[in-house]
């Protein structure tokens, strides 16, 4: 039986009041694992970004709990659950959010200072990180110098760096031309994925789909069907390359 | 440095175009505060010249002086009365007054006369060349080598010119510690040979200089010449009227709160709208350190740290500016009246400081009100 990484229970999330009020989450419940590539996936509007905020610790849902390693986390307080989204968490963003004013490596490194990390000893480590995502010899260039493929790269760098046990990317392939976004998901799921992780994906490009181990559809808030994935699950104890690259 | 801020530094500098325009902004307003300020206080130091140069402990005055270069004459008796006052070692008469210069080539030249105490000299300059007892020569004159020394063609030693229309040789050159702010020469002259050169109203005595036998004695040589009808001043407080008066009573005060003030606004619309811009340009990648686990003390502490720096830097410029343009203005005219104190470099921090403090409070309220969620939301 694989460990779970993240609980769902009973979510519940609207906005506005009144008239104005949109249900975005009715009581979804679900189980992600170490090990699994899970994909969130639905129509525009279905609440799939709304329910990876309320999974990150980003919002907080009106009801229900998450449970992160059988830690609930909308229980802790700022501090703590920023905390916990600096150690536990990897992000990948839609629109990639790197600062244009810093070095490819030093955008990378982003975590490991916020962690309070020495900011060359960061550096070094980002580096790292950027060669297992192929951009060694760009650590330092600006962002704005790289392709939105290698952009998305920096992103998973800067993601992996903190070595988090869970990692969300939301739409990773809106950006990005299909066969771009068919070699991120599957270095991803190559050098990434390893037993010891779960990822979480968010998506509407039905191009990835067969890089999934399960996949959750969403629609109008709810879960609605629930699919294994075309891909299977890492072997028990494999792990993954940035794993390998950093021991 | 520590990471945090590291990574605040170098978002912000490495912001070229807006970090530019954030040190212009503040620089040149801090330029402007400091420039202001120092103009005026080196107008009230040159107006109090006399004061500072002739040095005495307490001045005796009509209560109607508002200003060292105002006198109104005293009647001789209050030298004698003030002489047998309770506490004082001794007291003379001094003179201050104005005259004419006919110069060699037929031009008047206005100056400054004070008469010093025929006996004891009291309040007599430094000479750089001459004997003081020469002063008691024929038609003798002190003339001070100062910005204005060159009005009256660069005197030396045994010089002559007609003065209010008496022969005056010049016996000596001194220095003193100010020159005046009228920018015309200055001769020194005992007191009798000054009164009988200048044309005078019926009291001759502009001052009274007084020197206690101890400071303690001054309060009750105060009351003494207060009961007389006279007003006793120290040195201190007579400046402290004269520059008063120069605040208060010349519009110049108001006009330096005027100056400083708009230097204040230029500053804080320059880098407070720039600082706003730089921190809105940033306002998802905020979004995104706060998603990713940043806490808000560290967020905070990476903005203050980003307008102190500015504000500081642009200070430490805009005082240097300030300097140099007053260094080279002194270079062309030596008498120039700008003198940058610690009144004017506290004034300026201050305002460097307000103004770092509103641009980084609308840059923190930004950035906390920023909420992470719509950066997943695209």
């Amino acid at each position: 039986m694989p460990h779970v990484a993240i609980q769902a229970k009973g979510l519940v999330k609207w906005f506005g009041e009144g008239e104005a009020k949109t249900t975005a989450l009715k009581d979804v419940e679900f189980e992600a694992y170490f090990g699994e590539m899970l994909y969130i996936i639905g129509p525009s509007g279905s609440g799939k970004t709304t329910l990876l905020s309320v999974l990150s610790g980003v919002l907080k849902p009106n009801a229900g709990s998450v449970l992160v390693e059988d830690i609930d986390i909308w229980k802790l307080d700022t501090d703590k659950l920023a905390d916990l989204r600096l150690n536990k968490i990897g992000f990948v963003f839609q629109d990639f959010h790197l600062f244009p004013r810093l070095t490819t490596a030093e955008n990378a490194a982003i975590p490991l200072i916020l962690q309070k990390r020495d900011w060359n000893e960061s550096v070094r480590e980002a580096i790292n990180y950027l060669e297992i995502v192929g951009l060694k010899g760009r650590a330092d260039l600006p962002p704005v110098k790289l392709s939105g493929g290698e952009q998305q790269r920096v992103a998973i760098a800067r993601a992996m760096v903190s070595k988090p046990d869970i990692l969300i990317m939301d739409e990773p392939t809106a950006s990005l031309d299909g066969d771009t976004g068919n070699s991120i998901l599957s270095f991803v799921q190559k050098n990434i994925l390893s037993a010891n992780r779960c990822i979480i994906v968010v998506t509407h490009d039905n191009r990835i789909y067969e890089f999934a181990t399960r996949i959750l559809h969403m629609e109008d808030g709810r879960l609605t069907a629930t699919e294994k994935g075309a891909a299977s699950a890492p072997d028990k104890g494999s792990a993954s390359a940035t794993e390998k690259g950093t021991a | 440095m520590k990471g945090i801020l590291k990574l605040g530094f170098k978002l912000l500098v490495n912001d070229k175009a807006k970090f530019s325009a954030l040190l212009l902004g503040i620089t040149f307003a801090v330029y402007l505060m400091m420039f202001v300020t120092s103009m005026f206080f080196g107008v009230l130091n040159h107006a109090s010249a006399n004061i500072i140069n002739v040095g005495s402990t307490i001045w005796v005055m009509d209560p109607y002086v508002q200003s060292v270069s105002n006198s109104v004459g005293m009647p001789d008796y209050v030298l004698d009365a003030v002489r047998s006052m309770h506490g004082v070692k001794y007291a003379v008469p001094l003179y201050s007054g104005g005259a004419l210069v006919k110069l060699a080539d037929g031009n008047y030249q206005p100056v400054t006369v004070v008469g010093l105490d025929d006996t004891s000299l009291l309040g007599r300059p430094a000479l750089l060349e001459g004997k003081i007892e020469d002063i008691y020569a024929q038609s003798g004159f002190i003339v001070v080598r100062d910005a204005e020394f060159s009005k009256l063609e660069s005197p030396h030693i045994g010089s002559e010119f007609e003065l209010n229309d008496h022969r005056a040789v010049i016996v000596g050159i001194a220095k003193v510690a100010t020159s005046g702010l009228y920018g015309v020469p200055t001769l020194y002259t005992t007191y009798e040979r000054a009164i009988e050169y200048i044309p005078n109203p019926r009291y001759t005595t502009s001052y009274v200089l007084v020197e206690p036998q101890s400071m303690d004695d001054i309060p009750q040589i105060k009351q003494q010449v207060e009961r007389l009808g006279y007003r006793a001043r120290t040195k201190e407080e007579f400046m402290k009227r004269t520059e008063d008066f120069y605040i208060y009573k010349t519009g110049g005060g108001t006009n330096m709160l005027i100056m400083t003030a708009i230097s204040f606004i230029i500053g804080l619309s320059i880098s407070g709208q720039t600082f706003y811009t730089f921190i809105l340009e940033n306002l998802e990648r905020f979004g995104a350190l706060k998603a990713i686990g940043i806490k808000s003390r560290d967020l905070v502490s990476m903005i203050l740290f980003q307008a102190t720096f500015t504000a500081l830097t642009g200070y430490g410029m805009g005082v240097g500016a300030c300097v140099l343009l007053i260094w080279l203005a002194k270079l062309r005219l030596p008498s120039y009246a700008a003198m940058l104190t610690y009144s004017s470099l506290a004034i300026g921090f201050v305002m460097v400081a307000i103004i770092a403090a509103i641009s980084s409070y609308v840059g923190i309220r930004k950035v906390l009100q920023i909420d992470p969620f719509t950066i997943f939301r695209g």
